[in-house]
């Protein structure tokens, strides 16, 4: 009895240390400068004042950030979902000739660290002429090979009799993909999706690199230098925190509705 | 993004080629396979072959060259450099070579308390939210994984409120009577402190010397800063929550006879737990402290958003010096040839997960008689 009041007391604190940041940022960016320095504990705001978001989305190029933020991620999403289902449909199901190499290379380049490759793909990106654009944006997030082995593994569950009663009717291996296979998909569909959109929302370095163009900036970038006084402003508290929690709304919905769905696929994708 | 996707009329043009040249009966089918199968790969293959290994191999080359950051690496006036980047930060002397060796120390020192702790609390969460009879389970859950899904930008901006000078965390330390340091823009390394407390402030002649990478000992052996201390909590809170389901995943694949049957020989709680568990969770602690290695060697968005590399470049990572070395510093050789030396780390440790990685194929059994004969 005495040990569990005890694990009990353990995790309750335990949750509060996790969840306590979230709450003060929500409290803080509704306080006046003053006072987010003053009392920086209290969860409830003294002077409840809205200045912080007013400043963000009146006076700043927040909603530009934004905007920018979810075209990036909207489109590579949709890219992903379609890209990675054909990879991965091939994979599973037509036995072509060099299977076995690219999903070889596949997993070799899954080991690529992402930190490592800054320099380069912004060579590529300026030899493409993409830079300072949104395709430079979008299309090198277009790569994805942990979403690809999630549509793999998904397709390799489907019964193969479903595709041969299509192929019996006369239709091409597009058409069997397209309008028989990928229906049956929707579950791995809506996994990849979240995943997209969560990462590609998330993104930072790739943005830092691909482009320059103020008019470009997402949600990320523009935060991180808006924190690192790079844009010029001073500490600025409420503000700063402001901007975090409506990068982190969007993120934090999709949890929410989805949150057994996200647990299991990373828990799987770190896995396999 | 439209001109590498293929069409469903390519496609179909290709299934009904029966009357193509064929060995045998339905050599013509394998042949439209082929094609239709690399029709499916070609896009993926496009984008991964043009934006992973294409720029690998363009960075090699600037790593030994001089490209100066103006037009293409590839033009007659880019000069051949050989090994000229690379020697510069292992033994050039000067403060390129410095740099490197104080971003290695600094990321060192956060791959060696990170790895540990994070691993450490992922298993104590995993273990105390899966305990059958818990209520609330779903809640702590959720509560601990959240922190992993949100942005590192967000957090990290949030961290920098927590741990300013008069900030939340220094308030609570307060309480207890201590009187924290000014975290985020303190550069005194940890182990300097500790040794200053006991009356060594500067460095005993022995530990003057400099002979790896142009380091002296006394900087190597400074430990975190506080301000690395930050962006350490930083990662073991963000990341723990990811790990924790992963221990959770293995401790529901042990069966609950094994724990029964340890429970009718007798073993409490603690002795199952230390005895039986963990043992049985070994390939996935593996798994996770290789995971973490290689996360752990790849800080950059904190340090971007938080320090870049100050105070006094106890920040530093390589990841951030390779950047500010090429985007800033426009020395795009060496910036690059950092990028390879951290890519060496890393492909060290991968190699090790795959290993890891492999040891979870071998079935339960063998693995406890081999765990036995040990």
């Amino acid at each position: 009895m005495a040990a569990t009041s005890l694990t009990y007391a353990l995790l309750v604190v335990l949750a509060i240390i996790y969840v306590f940041p979230f709450l003060i940022s929500v409290a803080t960016s509704f306080k006046p400068d003053a006072e987010a320095t003053q009392s920086p504990l209290s969860l409830i705001p003294e002077t409840f004042t809205t200045a912080a978001y007013e400043r963000l989305f009146l006076n700043s190029d927040f909603p530009l950030w934004f905007r920018n933020s979810v075209i990036v991620a909207i489109v590579v999403t949709a890219g992903r979902i379609f890209f990675n289902s054909l990879a991965g449909y091939a994979l599973a199901r037509i036995p072509f000739k060099g299977r076995g190499i690219i999903f070889g290379a596949l997993v070799a380049v899954m080991a690529v660290p992402g930190v490592v490759l800054l320099i380069p793909k912004f060579l590529v990106i300026k030899q493409l002429g993409i830079y300072n654009s949104f395709a430079g944006l979008i299309i090198p997030l277009l790569a994805d090979a942990a979403g690809i082995f999630i549509m793999k593994n998904f397709f390799e569950s489907i019964p193969p009799s479903v595709e041969e009663a299509a192929r019996l009717d006369g239709a091409g291996t597009f058409r069997t993909f397209w309008s028989v296979v990928l229906p049956m998909a929707v579950p791995a569909l809506v996994t990849i999706s979240i995943l997209s959109f969560q990462g590609s929302w998330n993104e930072l370095s790739h943005f830092i690199i691909a482009s320059q163009s103020p008019d470009l900036v997402t949600l990320t970038k523009g935060v991180a230098q808006l924190s690192s006084g790079t844009l010029g402003q001073g500490t600025q508290y409420p503000l700063k925190l402001g901007a975090a929690v409506i990068m982190t709304i969007p993120v934090a919905i999709l949890f929410f509705v989805f949150q057994k769905r996200i647990m299991n696929a990373s828990a799987g994708a770190v896995k396999e | 993004m439209t001109a590498t996707t293929p069409t469903p009329e390519a496609t179909s043009v290709v299934a009904p080629r029966r009357g193509a040249p064929a060995p045998r009966r339905g050599g013509g089918r394998s042949t439209s396979r082929n094609l239709a199968g690399w029709v499916f790969v070609s896009p993926m293959l496009l984008i991964l072959g043009l934006f992973l290994v294409l720029p690998i191999v363009m960075a090699a080359w600037v790593s030994i060259s001089d490209w100066g950051g103006r037009g293409s690496p590839f033009a007659s006036t880019v000069g051949f450099v050989g090994g000229e980047n690379y020697q510069k930060l292992l033994t050039g002397g000067g403060l390129a070579q410095k740099d490197f060796a104080t971003s290695l120390r600094n990321n060192a020192y956060y791959v060696l308390l990170v790895v540990p702790l994070q691993t450490a609390l992922s298993l104590g969460l995993a273990v105390l939210v899966n305990r059958r009879a818990l209520r609330g389970r779903g809640f702590f859950r959720t509560a601990f994984y959240f922190p992993s899904v949100t942005s590192s930008v967000a957090i990290t901006v949030v961290f920098l409120f927590l741990f300013t000078a008069s900030g939340a965390v220094n308030r609570v330390l307060a309480w207890v009577g201590i009187h924290g340091p000014n975290w985020v823009n303190d550069p005194r390394g940890v182990i300097h402190i500790v040794l200053g407390v006991f009356g060594v402030d500067s460095p005993p002649p022995a530990l003057q010397s400099a002979p790896l990478l142009g380091l002296p000992w006394w900087q190597w052996i400074a430990g975190p800063s506080v301000s690395m201390c930050v962006f350490i909590f930083m990662a073991i809170f963000t990341t723990s929550g990811t790990f924790m389901l992963l221990f959770i995943a293995a401790l529901q694949n042990i069966s609950g006879e094994i724990d029964e049957a340890a429970q009718v020989d007798g073993a409490n709680g603690r002795q199952r737990l230390f005895r039986v568990t963990i043992p049985m969770l070994r390939p996935t602690i593996f798994t996770v402290v290789t995971l973490g290695l290689i996360g752990t060697w790849q800080v950059f968005d904190q340090i971007y958003t938080g320090t870049q590399g100050g105070p006094a470049k106890t920040t530093l990572t390589p990841a951030f010096l390779s950047y500010q070395t090429s985007f800033i510093s426009q020395n795009w050789g060496q910036g690059a040839a950092i990028a390879f030396i951290l890519f060496a780390i890393i492909v060290a440790l991968t190699v090790l997960q795959r290993f890891a990685l492999r040891e979870r194929g071998v079935p339960r059994r063998k693995r406890f008689t081999k765990g036995d004969a040990a």
